[in-house]
C-alpha cells in the first residue's frame, strides 16, 4: 500500500474533536493537497478528498493511536506528524497560518480504532504477514470450535477457549513467540513462548497472566522439579503453584476466602495452562505416560496465591531466596488438600502440636522421610502464632521434635500394620521431613480455624524438589 | 474460515523397530536393569540366580531414581554391552 502523497489525516466521526477540526480540513482541502482518512463513517466529513478506512488498514500502517493524527508524506515516505489539535503545531506541519481561528489553542485527540482492544492484534494478523509459526487448523463449516478441540485431543477433559491468530497475538501482546521457555517432558520438547501462549489461551487465561505462567513453566521443567516423573508416577501428585509478591494483586488473584478453591480467574487459568502445555506440547496424557492410580482433582488446575498481609511469616518466595518485594512462582508437587481442625488452641505449642499430628498422616504415618509437604496457615491459626511472636523459623523449630518418628512409629508390623520403614532405617528415631522438606504459606478467609495439608511427592533428588523462580 | 493454531509439539512419535527376540540366549550377555523401584533388586536376584544356573552371562545396572529417565551414559553402556536387557519396572 502507498500513501498518498501531500498530508494525510485519520479521523473518525465517533470522536468530538476531529468533528471540532472538520472545518479546518475543509479550510486545507482547499489550499494543498489534502487526504482525508476516515475511520467509522466514509461519508464524513463532506468537503474533502476522503479515503473510506473503515477497513483500519491505512491506520494500521501509519501506527495511528490518535484521532486526529495528520502526517505529511513526500514520495509515499512520511516526513512528519502532528496528534490531536494543536494550532502552531497543525500551522509548522501544513505550512498554511491562521488554521480554525474559532478554535481553541489545544484539544486532546481520542483513541483511534485502530488500537482498540481486539482490533490491533486482527489488523496485525490481517496486515502483519504472518509472525507465528504453529501448525493451522482450519475447521470445517459445520465444525464446532469447542468440539473441535476435543477431537483433537487438546483438552483437559473441560472446555477450551479456541486458539485463534487473534487470541493468541493478544496473548503475547508483543513478546517474541519465538523464544524458547523450556524443554517440556515427558517428549522432551523445546517448547517456545509461541506454544505456552497459545495453551494459556486455551486454558482462559488473560495476556497479563503470561508472564506467570512462562515462569511456571520454566520451573516445572527444571532437573530438580522432575515434572517427567511427576507425570509418570502412579502417586497422586501434580504441580501446585504459589504465587508471590506484587504480581498476585495485579491480576487479581485470589489468596484470601476459598484460596484453595473455584471462582477466580487467575488462580484457577494459570495452574490450568501449565498442565495443558504437559499435556499438549509434552504430550503427557493420563493412561499414556501419566500412570496416576488415583490422581487428584488439583490435576486440572492448582494455583493460588500467598496471603502476605497480616502474615506471621516472610513470604514463602523471599524464605527461599527471592528478593523481597519481587514475585515469583514456588511450584510443589502436591498430591491434594487435607483439612486441620483446630478451633480450641490458642497457645502456639498446642497448635504446633496439632499441626504436627496432622503432618504425620502425610502418605502414611509409619512412612518418615521420603515425602514433603505443605502447610497452609489460615489467618486465624496464623494470627495465633502472630501473637505469639512465632515467625516462620520458629514453628519450623518447635514442628522438628514433634516431627520425630521413633522405631516404634516406623517399624513394620507394629500397630498391626505391615507398612513402615525397611529394615535398617527403623532402628533409630527418623524425622517425618527431610530438611527443608516443609514448606509454610499463609492463605485463606480470615474466619475459620483451619489449616490444610498438602502432602508432596518423594523428595529430593530421588523425586521433586520445590523450584522458586522469580517473574 | 475458522483456523485453530495448534498447541501440541507437533511431533510425529519417532518409530524404532524392536530387536527380534532370540530364539536362545547362548553366547549372549544379558543385562539386569534395576531401576530403583522397591524390590526390583528381589526380583532381579531371582532371575539373575536363575539365568547364571543356564550358564547365561548376566551384568547389572541401575538408574539412580525411578522418577528420572535413565541417563544417556548409562542407557549407552547397556547397549554397548549387552544384547538382551531385562528391566524391573515395578514395585
Amino acid at each position: 500500500m502507498k500513501l498518498p502523497d501531500g498530508l494525510v489525516a485519520i479521523v473518525k466521526r465517533d470522536c468530538p474533536t476531529c468533528v471540532v477540526v472538520a472545518p479546518v480540513l475543509e479550510q486545507l482541502a482547499a489550499l494543498t493537497t489534502l487526504t482525508v482518512a476516515t475511520q467509522d463513517d466514509p461519508t464524513w466529513p463532506p468537503d474533502v478528498n476522503r479515503y473510506d478506512d473503515t477497513s483500519l488498514e491505512l491506520s494500521w500502517r501509519l501506527k495511528v493511536h490518535t484521532v486526529p493524527t495528520v502526517v505529511r508524506v513526500i514520495d509515499g515516505v512520511e516526513v512528519g506528524r502532528v496528534e490531536g489539535w494543536l494550532r502552531p503545531q497543525w500551522e509548522q506541519l501544513t505550512g498554511v497560518d491562521g488554521l480554525g481561528p474559532a478554535l481553541p489553542e489545544h484539544r486532546p485527540g481520542c483513541g483511534s480504532k485502530s488500537v482498540e482492544w481486539g482490533i490491533e492484534e486482527e489488523l496485525d494478523r490481517r496486515y502483519g504477514g504472518r509472525v507465528l509459526s504453529a501448525r493451522t487448523v482450519e475447521l470445517a463449516d459445520l465444525e464446532d470450535d469447542v468440539e473441535a478441540a476435543y477431537d483433537r485431543g487438546w483438552t483437559d477433559g473441560l472446555p477450551v477457549v479456541p486458539p485463534t491468530e487473534a487470541r493468541v497475538l493478544r496473548m503475547l501482546a508483543g513478546r517474541d513467540p519465538t523464544e524458547i521457555v523450556a524443554v517440556v517432558p515427558p517428549d522432551l520438547v523445546a517448547c517456545t513462548v509461541e506454544k505456552v501462549a497459545i495453551n494459556a489461551v486455551m486454558a482462559g487465561c488473560l495476556p497479563e497472566y503470561l508472564p506467570v505462567v512462562l515462569a511456571a513453566v520454566e520451573a516445572a521443567c527444571t532437573d530438580e522439579f522432575n515434572a517427567h516423573g511427576l507425570l509418570a508416577t502412579t502417586y497422586f501428585s501434580s504441580p501446585v503453584v504459589v504465587v508471590n509478591g506484587p504480581v498476585a494483586r495485579a491480576i487479581g488473584m485470589n489468596s484470601g476466602t476459598n484460596a484453595l478453591g473455584q471462582g477466580n480467574r487467575a488462580n484457577a487459568t494459570i495452574g490450568r495452562a501449565v498442565q495443558l502445555i504437559i499435556r499438549n506440547v509434552g504430550g503427557g496424557r493420563p493412561g499414556e505416560v501419566d500412570r496416576a492410580t488415583l490422581g487428584n482433582p488439583g490435576k486440572y488446575t492448582f494455583c493460588f496465591a500467598e496471603a502476605e498481609d497480616e502474615s506471621p511469616f516472610e513470604p514463602l518466595h523471599v524464605s527461599r531466596g527471592a528478593a523481597p518485594g519481587s514475585s515469583a512462582v514456588t511450584l510443589f508437587a502436591g498430591a491434594g488438600v487435607s483439612p486441620v481442625v483446630d478451633q480450641i488452641s490458642r497457645a502456639p505449642e498446642s497448635l504446633a502440636r496439632t499441626f504436627a499430628l496432622a503432618l504425620r498422616a502425610v502418605a502414611h504415618p509409619k512412612l518418615a522421610y521420603a515425602f514433603d509437604a505443605m502447610l497452609v496457615i489460615s489467618p486465624e491459626h496464623g494470627r495465633v502464632l502472630a501473637a505469639a511472636g512465632w515467625d516462620r523459623s520458629r514453628l519450623l523449630a518447635e514442628l522438628d521434635p514433634l516431627l520425630e518418628l521413633g522405631p516404634d512409629d516406623l517399624r513394620r508390623g507394629n500397630g498391626g500394620i505391615d507398612e513402615g520403614m525397611p529394615p535398617g532405617l527403623d532402628a533409630a528415631p527418623l524425622p517425618k521431613f527431610r530438611p527443608g522438606g516443609l514448606l509454610l504459606v499463609h492463605a485463606g478467609g480470615t474466619a475459620g480455624m483451619f489449616s490444610a495439608v498438602i502432602g508432596g511427592w518423594v523428595s529430593g533428588d530421588t523425586g521433586s524438589s520445590p523450584v522458586t523462580k522469580e517473574i | 474460515m475458522r483456523v485453530l493454531l495448534d498447541p501440541t509439539s507437533e511431533q510425529n512419535p519417532a518409530t524404532r523397530q524392536v530387536n527380534a527376540r532370540p530364539a536362545s540366549l547362548d553366547g549372549l550377555t544379558v543385562g539386569l536393569l534395576d531401576i530403583s523401584k522397591a524390590r526390583g533388586d528381589v526380583f532381579l536376584d531371582r532371575l539373575d540366580e536363575l539365568l547364571r544356573a543356564d550358564g547365561v552371562t548376566t551384568r547389572r545396572y541401575r538408574k539412580p531414581t525411578f522418577t528420572k529417565p535413565a541417563p544417556v551414559d548409562l542407557r549407552h553402556e547397556i547397549s554397548t554391552q549387552c544384547e538382551v536387557v531385562i528391566e524391573a519396572l515395578a514395585d
